[in-house]
């Protein structure tokens, strides 16, 4: 599982039967001094969040475990809204709240 | 498996179930010889470990499923053990009695 900020929805119309209820987010994973790590991508929000949230996603094979329907092509899931990510007792992730 | 740096906390009131009563530990994860590398990850503590502990880390779904006991989770990244000393080519290159000052940690 890996920290990440959500950054933009994406709405497609079409999608694979049994990912019609799940939305779909960009995502911007951090590391843990709240900086932008790697790219971002698009994970289905099983967990309802919004651009602006810190959230924690998984990937791999664990990310369609994690939809309501579990054989579903999606290798990015958001699983949890964070309300607070501390680091040696500094939180990490507001800077731009 | 690989080791890494407990380096924070991560605190998640609303998450899919089976998370749900899980600490989640921020994880840097390190060289033998300690050099963070890789990416920064967020794991289930399943080992009481803490901020400034090494630990051993498993980052794959069925091992995380059956530690757990939750065939069906998507669990992926657990904290297993927390790491005594490590000998790398016939000496210590971490030892946890010599407490670390947390600064070391600082990111």
């Amino acid at each position: 599982m890996y920290l990440a900020r959500v950054i933009g929805r994406v709405v497609a119309t079409t999608k694979y039967a049994g990912l019609e209820a799940v939305p779909l987010q960009w995502i911007q994973p951090l590391d843990e001094t709240g900086a932008d790590m790697g790219a971002a991508l698009v994970a289905a929000a099983v967990v309802s969040t919004g651009p602006g949230d810190l959230v924690h996603f998984v990937d791999g094979r664990e990310g369609a475990l994690a939809c309501p329907e579990t054989f579903v092509p999606v290798d990015a899931a958001i699983v949890g809204f964070v309300e607070e990510a501390a680091v040696l007792g500094r939180e990490i992730g507001w800077e731009e709240r | 498996m690989f080791l890494a740096d407990v380096v924070g906390t991560v605190v998640s009131p609303v998450q899919i179930a089976v998370l749900e009563r899980e600490k989640l530990l921020l994880l840097r994860p390190v060289t033998p010889d300690g050099r963070a590398t890789g990416k920064t990850r967020i794991g289930i503590d399943r080992a009481q470990a803490g901020l400034g502990d090494r630990v051993l880390v498993i980052d794959e779904g069925n091992s995380a499923r059956q530690m757990l006991g939750c065939p069906e989770g998507a669990l992926k990244t657990v904290v297993v053990g927390v790491v005594d000393y490590v000998e790398l080519g016939g000496s210590l290159s971490y030892d946890h009695r010599e407490r670390r000052p947390l600064e070391e940690l600082g990111a």
